[in-house]
């Protein structure tokens, strides 16, 4: 919880990871990719929240606890497993990792889990199975993930539409899907979010969140996001432009707020690359520079209060405390649009 | 006598496919030697893991670009530190195309790749486009002015040139009669539609300068090995 000029905010950090990417259980191109993490923390983090990369490859659980629930505001994180099995022998962190980490602090974290339509038949028998052990509802994909001959895979494939089907009949609501920095040599373009769109329509029961607000496609993402109602930007690795490029962060927000609106759009830290505490304070202490709220409006508390937690709330049955008000804003900054007339 | 300058110049026409810029703007060119009748350049993209696609394009546009200065006969790119840098500098060295390159694991082909340069075209255009509708509206036009300008009516200006540019590499119609806001297909934007195709182009533009913005931070963090935050965003 945080509160700031007599206004009190509910927090729930949308997207959390418990890695270990540290030498003991890294391979040369794991390496790579914490190095390519650390790259983001580094280039993005206010000075003061920067870490070693000694500490940022393998943190404990008590920095974990300690940036997240004692100094950060959160109230709620929710887990988004990465395996990576092919970088980190024993996973960058697992839903069986994760759950260890949940279990050790009852009430303070949501698990997710995933899954992999190319094991088929088998895979789905196991999904099963995972869900019956952690009763997760949401789960994290990576479809610009290789496995044996496959170069990545589509939401609307054959097989990932039986898991998607296997999750609306278990209750698994909320599918989180990165659509993000490729890995591997793709011949397809794995940013693109075309799929998000069939399987929106589709399964109309789920919620799409797509994460990075599909940076560095906000433009294909808003395009989807005006047409399927189901269909969430998640703020990882968009949230940290506040500090560094704070007119580019008004910028997506405001167009966020435009073509999806106020309710679908998730705060979270993708800690450990960035820290919930600073962006919290920040992003309630953000306003559109003056200049742009003329295309953008303004951002009131009501909207902040959304985006910090009662969105995800909502996705995810979290109990929010009596004091957080949730009635609706009556209205949401000024009149927006495109300058049509000279400026 | 080859001069760094013309090298330089040459590779300045090079762009990052997805954020629209020259290599020499975005600081991807690491080293750069030019010696008798040859030139060897290094560069070094933000990230290890930035696409390989986008890699590939980058070095193989550059060798081009080096091999068109007069008097090179012999041009090497390298690429530093990226996870498939061994693959992208064999398949350079072979004169092998992406497909080929990355054959052991991969089995794409250059249609693919086209595909994707062709995307990122369309998207650079409606990005410059929008950019300069902006610019334009700040010096008193209105939509209706824009919707019914041609080609030969706008007027000159730096954002101008590079719109012409992008709008040529699309193979769409640059005359003096052509009219001036059109979607990526060349098909004229009516007068009742430009403020809501303005109002998207506006999220392409934000979306590829942003995403600039953010490997720019990323590259000057790995150079340095230290935040870099005090270069200033780019003003609209």
């Amino acid at each position: 919880m945080y509160e700031k000029d007599g206004e009190k905010y509910f927090v729930v950090d949308g997207h959390v990871h418990f890695w270990n990417a540290g030498p003991d259980n890294r391979n040369k191109y794991g390496k790579m990719f914490i190095d390519c993490f650390y790259g983001y923390h580094s280039a993005l983090s206010p000075e003061e929240y920067l870490w070693d990369e000694e500490k940022f490859a393998d943190y404990s659980e008590e920095t974990m606890m300690h940036d997240l629930f004692e100094i950060g505001y959160v109230d709620k994180a929710i887990f988004q497993p990465t395996y990576l099995l092919d970088f980190f022998p024993n996973g960058f962190n697992t839903t069986a990792q994760d759950a260890v980490m949940a279990d050790n602090h009852p009430d303070k974290f949501i698990l997710n889990s995933s899954f992999e339509p190319r094991l088929g038949e088998q895979g789905l028998a196991e999904f099963e199975e995972k869900h019956k052990r952690y009763g997760f509802k949401g789960v994290k994909l990576y479809t610009a993930e290789w496995h044996e001959d496959s170069k990545g895979w589509k939401l609307n494939d054959d097989w990932a539409r039986r898991y998607l089907e296997k999750c609306q009949e278990l209750g698994v609501k909320n599918i989180h899907v990165h659509k993000g920095p490729t890995i591997r040599p793709l011949n397809k373009d794995a940013f693109n979010v075309d799929d998000v769109d069939h399987v929106a329509s589709e399964f109309t029961e789920l919620n799409f969140i797509v994460e990075h607000v599909g940076l560095p496609r906000l433009d294909d993402f808003c395009w989807i996001g005006v047409q399927e109602p189901n269909v969430y930007g998640g703020l990882a690795v968009a949230m940290p432009f506040i500090y560094s490029r704070p007119r580019y962060f008004a910028q997506i927000i405001g167009e966020l707020l435009y073509w999806l609106d106020e309710d679908r759009i998730l705060f979270s830290s993708d800690y450990a690359i960035w820290q919930p505490k600073w962006l919290v304070e920040m992003f309630v202490d953000f306003q559109i520079p003056e200049d742009l709220q003329g295309e953008y409006g303004t951002l009131t508390p009501d909207i902040k209060r959304k985006i910090l937690g009662l969105n995800a709330a909502k996705l995810y049955d979290i109990e929010v405390p009596p004091e957080i008000p949730q009635e609706e804003p009556a209205m949401a900054g000024g009149e927006t649009g495109y300058p049509e007339r000279p400026l | 006598m080859i001069t760094e300058a013309s090298v330089l110049d040459a590779l300045s026409g090079v762009r990052d496919p997805e954020l629209d810029e020259p290599i020499t703007d975005l600081k991807f060119i690491s080293d750069l030697r030019v010696g008798e009748g040859a030139v060897d350049l290094r560069l070094r993209l933000p990230t290890p893991f930035c696409a390989p696609n986008f890699a590939y394009l980058m070095v193989a546009d550059a060798r081009e670009a080096l091999l068109a200065v007069p008097g090179v006969r012999r041009a090497s790119v390298v690429l530093d530190d990226h996870h498939t840098a061994d693959e992208i500098n064999a398949g350079m060295v072979g004169g092998l195309g992406f497909g080929s390159t990355f054959h052991s694991f991969e089995d794409t082909d250059g249609d693919s790749l086209d595909e994707l340069r062709a995307i990122f075209r369309r998207k650079a255009f409606v990005s410059r486009q929008e950019k300069l509708c902006r610019a334009m509206l700040a010096d008193g036009y209105s939509s209706e002015d824009l919707a019914n300008m041609s080609i030969g009516g706008l007027p000159d200006s730096e954002a101008k040139v590079t719109y012409l540019s992008r709008r040529r590499e699309l193979g769409l119609d640059v005359s003096a009669t052509a009219p001036f806001v059109v979607d990526p297909e060349g098909r004229p934007i009516p007068e009742e539609a430009v403020v809501q195709h303005l109002r998207f182009a506006r999220v392409t533009r934000l979306s590829i300068e942003s995403n600039a913005g953010f490997c720019r931070g990323v590259l000057a963090a790995r150079q340095a090995g230290a935040p870099d935050i005090s270069e200033r965003e780019a003003t609209l």
